[in-house]
């Protein structure tokens, strides 16, 4: 017997029991789409928290200064200025796990247009600095190398400070000042929200680091700068650099065996990869849970197929005496089974993906449907079907011809 | 080809049920010639019905051998015999045993069903079967909506659908009141006098054997009698209408 005349065998026999068909299919509806649901909201956390990986920027390294002991006080780190624009400069050449490198150095104050002005935090920082924190400008362009290098009073603004300085007005080519001195705007930043502690990112204005340190901080610290952001190569990679960014430092601060450093190097990725694996594993959870209900559906099937079996004994013995073979017989019950699972599998497909939606639309998650997940679960029930079909399917193909013609 | 259709030597079949075992068949012969037109008669218990069983490859001989159409079935597997059923036999049963789901038609496709005939071929040969009976314009109803008479036609196209080597009857006439057995005794008369068809009918009643040419009889796993019959009948309208 070919698979489509089998098929269709199945589907006449599902079809003369609608009931038994569609409650049985109902375990099989609530348990794919209890995965899909659960899957989605799971998949939708992820996708929360790559998203704040991809506005912080990836695989990133952060060099503070070191701290300092006058007098048995000892201050935290950043309070001694160690790092020069040399050691940044150094790490980016230096350093093979090193991707990109970028000095920053912070300080705060007004910035006027016109009539208006805002405090923000200024940020001084090297043309790398926006490759670096994956941030593009949205009109404008950013600043060069030769405008670092000129130290020159260019700025870009963020998005909270541009609406608040100029409102609906393009920025771009506009004068302001900044500590009175007049710097020319020549970009306007794309928005970033807000980071993931709460800060609004976009409440910022970055200007050459050299142009910050020489002329807005004063002549303190001239050469010195407040940090440095360091990008690894790859994922794979950040450890390595963060222990070859710390020995070139080492090195180049001379700073001898035994001693300890005078900068400090953190991995801020780390948070991130740590929540990344708490969602990852909540989302795993819930879908072993929801699996669970894919197996009750299972054993749904088996349950209502062995009834379908013994009820249809005499058909059995029928198709034996008119010569159905053992798979003959086996191929029709499991397809039977199958196609339960299937079309069980199929409507809670499309339950899950509308309860997600729902879900997202009403309690305000973020769900989402991944082709994975649908193709997963449309592979696990007809997995389902075959697991919990075969033991039925068997025990029909196993009968007796003869028991099976007398059976009442 | 050989001439012989049917040939058991020494029979026998042993069920066990419990610790005790049962007789069944306790050694037989039988040569059935191709055409002939064979009742086996005998009381309940006597071994007719495990014959037949075996006979149609239901079942298989504890000891002995059997030979249709010059192949040895006792050996055969499962599936084996459920080929041959396929290919080389018809059964008609006391309870017609049609599908109750599928209609006239489908039921007599079953067969062709499990041997890969396709689709077109089936329905024309299923059609063809269901006028052979008178059926045709039957052809889409339900079992249900049949009478008994007609259900057993349809369960007699069903086994001839494949042109059998061997036609096999379970007390077909079990179920029908006299005047359709007659009826249905000539269409098996037909169909063993016109296309030659072998066919081993199994039977209480003397009146429906005597259609028959050959009466065997059974008594306790025996066979005990074997002769040709005497005064035999025939119907005139056969593969009537009414039913």
């Amino acid at each position: 017997m070919n698979l489509l005349s089998a098929a269709k065998v199945s589907f006449r026999s599902l079809r003369a029991n609608k009931m038994r068909s569609g409650l049985t299919m109902l375990g099989m509806i609530i348990g794919v789409s209890a995965v899909i649901i659960m899957v989605a909201i799971g998949e939708g956390a992820n996708q929360r928290i790559a998203a704040q990986i991809a506005s912080t920027g990836s695989n990133l390294l952060l060099v503070l200064p070191g701290s300092t002991t006058s007098g048995g006080l000892r201050a935290g780190f950043g309070s001694t200025p160690t790092l020069t624009l040399g050691d940044a400069k150094a790490v980016g050449k230096e350093v093979p796990s090193v991707a990109l490198v970028s000095p920053t150095s912070r300080s705060s104050g007004p910035v006027v247009y016109g009539n208006q002005n805002w405090s923000t935090i200024l940020q001084g920082v090297s043309p790398e600095f926006l490759e670096i924190r994956s941030w593009v400008t949205v009109s404008g362009r950013p600043f060069t190398q030769q405008e670092m290098d000129a130290s020159a009073k260019v700025c870009l603004l963020g998005r909270t400070v541009a609406e608040n300085l100029f409102g609906e007005e393009d920025p771009v080519g506009k004068i302001v000042r900044i500590k009175r001195a007049p710097f020319t705007v020549i970009g306007l930043l794309e928005p970033k929200g807000q980071s993931p502690n709460g800060q609004d990112q976009d409440d910022t204005v970055i200007l050459p680091v050299t142009t910050l340190v020489k002329k807005l901080a004063g002549s303190a610290h001239s050469g010195t700068v407040g940090a440095l952001l360091v990008q690894a190569v790859d994922g794979d990679r950040v450890k390595e650099a963060e222990r070859e960014v710390a020995s070139l430092l080492r090195q180049r601060h001379r700073i001898g065996p035994g001693q300890d450093d005078d900068f400090n190097v953190r991995n801020l990725s780390e948070m991130l990869a740590l929540a990344e694996t708490a969602t990852r594993t909540m989302s795993l959870l819930l879908g072993g849970i929801a699996s669970v209900s894919l197996l009750v559906g299972g054993i749904g099937i088996m349950n209502i197929m062995l009834v379908s079996v013994t009820e249809r004994t005499r058909e059995i013995g029928i198709r034996m005496a008119v010569g159905a073979r053992e798979r003959d017989i086996l191929s029709q019950f499991l397809i039977e089974a199958v196609l339960l699972a299937l079309t069980g599998g199929a409507v809670g497909i499309f339950l899950g993906a509308g309860g997600s939606i729902l879900i997202s639309r009403f309690a305000g998650w973020s769900t989402e449907i991944s082709p994975g997940a649908v193709l997963l679960a449309f592979g696990f029930s007809a997995a389902v079907g075959v697991f919990f079909g075969f033991y039925p399917a068997r025990k029909a193909s196993r009968m007796d011809p003869i028991e099976a013609l007398r059976y009442e | 080809m050989d001439a012989t259709t049917i040939e058991i030597r020494g029979i026998t079949k042993t069920y066990r049920l419990g610790d005790v075992t049962v007789d069944a068949l306790r050694g037989v012969d039988l040569s059935i010639a191709s055409g002939e037109f064979v009742a086996v008669m005998g009381p309940s218990g006597s071994g007719k019905s495990t014959l037949m069983n075996i006979l149609g490859c239901l079942d298989r001989p504890t000891t002995g051998s059997y030979r249709l159409d010059g192949q040895e079935i006792g050996t055969l597997s499962r599936d084996g015999r459920a080929v041959i059923r396929r290919n080389k036999l018809g059964f008609v049963f006391q309870g017609f045993n049609l599908l109750p789901r599928l209609s006239a038609l489908e039921n007599v496709e079953l067969p062709m069903v499990y041997d890969g005939t396709p689709g077109s071929i089936r329905r024309e040969k299923a059609l063809a079967a269901l006028s052979s009976v008178g059926l045709a314009d039957r052809a889409h109803h339900l079992p249900s909506q049949l009478s008994g008479g007609q259900q057993q036609r349809v369960a007699i196209s069903r086994a001839i659908v494949n042109t059998p080597s061997l036609l096999l009857a379970d007390e077909p006439t079990g179920n029908l009141d006299t005047a359709t057995s007659d009826e249905i005794m000539g269409i098996f008369q037909r169909f063993n006098d016109d296309l030659g068809i072998t066919l081993v009918l199994v039977t209480h009643e003397n009146d429906i054997a005597r259609f028959s040419r050959r009466v065997i009889r059974f008594r306790d796993g025996l066979l005990v009698e074997d002769a040709p019959v005497t005064g035999r009948r025939t119907t005139p309208a056969q593969g009537g209408t009414a039913g």
